[in-house]
């Protein structure tokens, strides 16, 4: 599997060819607590890196959620809107957000490692 | 930051690894396991709740020479021995300084319940109005209260306590006798399930939440759960949707104020009843899981009506609900209202309370 980078907002994204997979951090979906709706983008939207992607509300807030890499959305997970509690369950793998086409991986260079990341976490 | 007050149970909330929030000058636990976990428990079993925040005030004396009965919105000596009262105590504007309900213990005897933020208040304004020739005190620090709340509270109370104070009628209450020393027990509650509120010494509430922990049936549950457990019945919360400048009226509340009777805010309140309310609350549902929140605004049109004063998701109804204080006229049953805040914008039917009417409380 290809190697997840993070946002200091707490996004993920991997990697695979020119298609990135985005969701936000277990430590994210924890902070979170209980998660109750997923504001979903809609296919075929483009966005620049750390752009509002998608919406995210949980029983004590909602918030953004920002594209970790700039590109055009390809396919959202659909299950989210009937079981939005996934992404507590598993936020870095079944709880993914959306997948963009046509990304740039010179992009990564402005994230965290999973390591600078767990750094970054326990510096909050 | 003010020092927050911690209640007797704090170590039992750290052990249980609670996260602690500030809540009317209290540290409290805001959930346990998850919110929407414990809801769940306490719709369908029994909850624990640490209630230790709220003030218990104590009136010893004649109930009318004393000056008790005019006080609040309802008549104190109508309440028969052994059974309680909600109503409010207003300011001269008709505003609410707080929700409360009072208990009568005996003849001679009341107990008033208060909110937590509002207790050193509420105690300064009710004793300015009594007459001095009662005994009124503040027993809040020395008085712990635990809720027990859910389908199967009944049975919980039945494996440890006599059948009297188990087998009470909804908002009847009883002096008795827990882990050995007085206590009061009164079928109430805050979440429109079957339950109890019990009143003793706060040196023995951390042996009763014990004791009942030790029962599977019964998991804690936090303020969090609470507060989705009584918004979904309808209740108001203190601060949020009822506060100095919102009269019962406007609140739509004025059940539970008694006009056949003298009280501060009388005046105002008859004066508003005639010259028309300038709020009124509304209730609504939210056409998909889009959770509304305070201050959020209440918009028909383009035209914004309104301000949100509770939201929550309803893990009942599948959606999101909330209340909150329109223009009258601006949003009657069934009519389609936005809610709106920042970017977020989401289509809400006008309702009537509760939004969940399933519950145990009366059983």
């Amino acid at each position: 599997m290809s190697e997840t980078y993070f946002t200091k907002e707490h996004e993920w994204v991997r990697i695979d060819g020119s298609t990135a997979t985005v969701g936000i951090s277990e430590h994210a979906a924890h902070e979170l607590g209980d998660i109750t709706f997923i504001e979903l983008p809609q296919t075929g939207k483009t966005v620049k890196q750390f752009d509002v992607l998608a919406g995210i509300e949980s029983v004590k807030a909602a918030s953004d959620i920002y594209a970790p890499v700039s590109g055009t959305v390809s396919a959202v997970n659909d299950g989210l809107n009937d079981a939005p509690e996934v992404v507590n369950e598993s936020a870095e793998d079944a709880g993914w957000i959306a997948k963009l086409e046509g990304v740039d991986a010179a992009e990564l260079s402005n994230l965290m490692t999973r390591a600078q990341y767990d750094e970054y976490l326990k510096s909050l | 930051m003010e020092n927050l007050k911690d209640t007797p149970l704090y170590d039992e909330h750290v052990r249980l690894g609670a996260l602690m929030a500030p809540f009317g000058g209290w540290n409290m636990p805001i959930q346990y396991e998850g919110i929407i976990a414990e809801h769940k428990w306490c719709r369908e079993k029994a909850a624990l709740f640490d209630i230790c925040h709220m003030g218990e005030f104590l009136y010893k004396g004649d109930i009318v020479g004393g000056g008790l009965e005019d006080v609040f919105t309802f008549s104190v000596k109508s309440i028969p021995v052994g059974r309680s009262r909600y109503g409010f105590l207003l300011n001269d504007e008709g505003g609410i300084i707080d929700d409360l309900i009072v208990f009568r213990l005996a003849e001679d005897e009341a107990m008033v319940v208060t909110n937590a933020a509002t207790i050193d208040n509420d105690f300064a304004v009710i004793a300015s109005r009594l007459s001095g020739r009662a005994n009124f005190t503040d027993i809040s620090a020395e008085t712990a209260k635990l809720d027990l709340q859910g389908p199967l509270a009944r049975e919980v109370m039945s494996r440890f306590f006599d059948p009297e104070p188990c087998n009470l009628p909804y908002f009847r209450s009883t002096k008795t006798t827990i882990l050995g020393v007085e206590a009061i027990v009164s079928r109430t509650g805050y979440t429109g399930e079957l339950g109890y509120e019990i009143f003793l010494p706060a040196t023995r509430v951390k042996e009763l939440w014990q004791l009942f922990l030790a029962d599977e049936r019964v998991k804690p549950a936090g303020l969090g759960a609470r507060d989705v457990l009584r918004l979904e019945v309808g209740y108001s919360l203190y601060g949020s949707d009822i506060d100095e400048v919102t009269t019962p009226l406007e609140a739509g509340l004025e059940a539970f104020v008694n006009f056949d009777k003298e009280f501060v805010g009388k005046a105002a309140l008859l004066h508003q009843q005639k010259a028309g309310l300038a709020k009124v609350k509304a209730a609504f549902r939210v056409g998909s899981r889009r959770s509304p929140r305070h201050h959020y605004e209440i918009c028909t049109g383009d035209d914004t009506v309104g301000t949100v004063t509770s939201g929550v998701f309803s893990p009942m109804l599948g959606c999101g609900i909330g209340i909150g204080f329109v223009r009258p006229g601006s949003a009657p049953l069934g009519a389609t209202l936005t809610i709106r805040h920042e970017k977020v914008n989401m289509e809400a039917e006008v309702v009537e309370l509760p939004f969940y009417a399933g519950g145990s409380l009366r059983s």
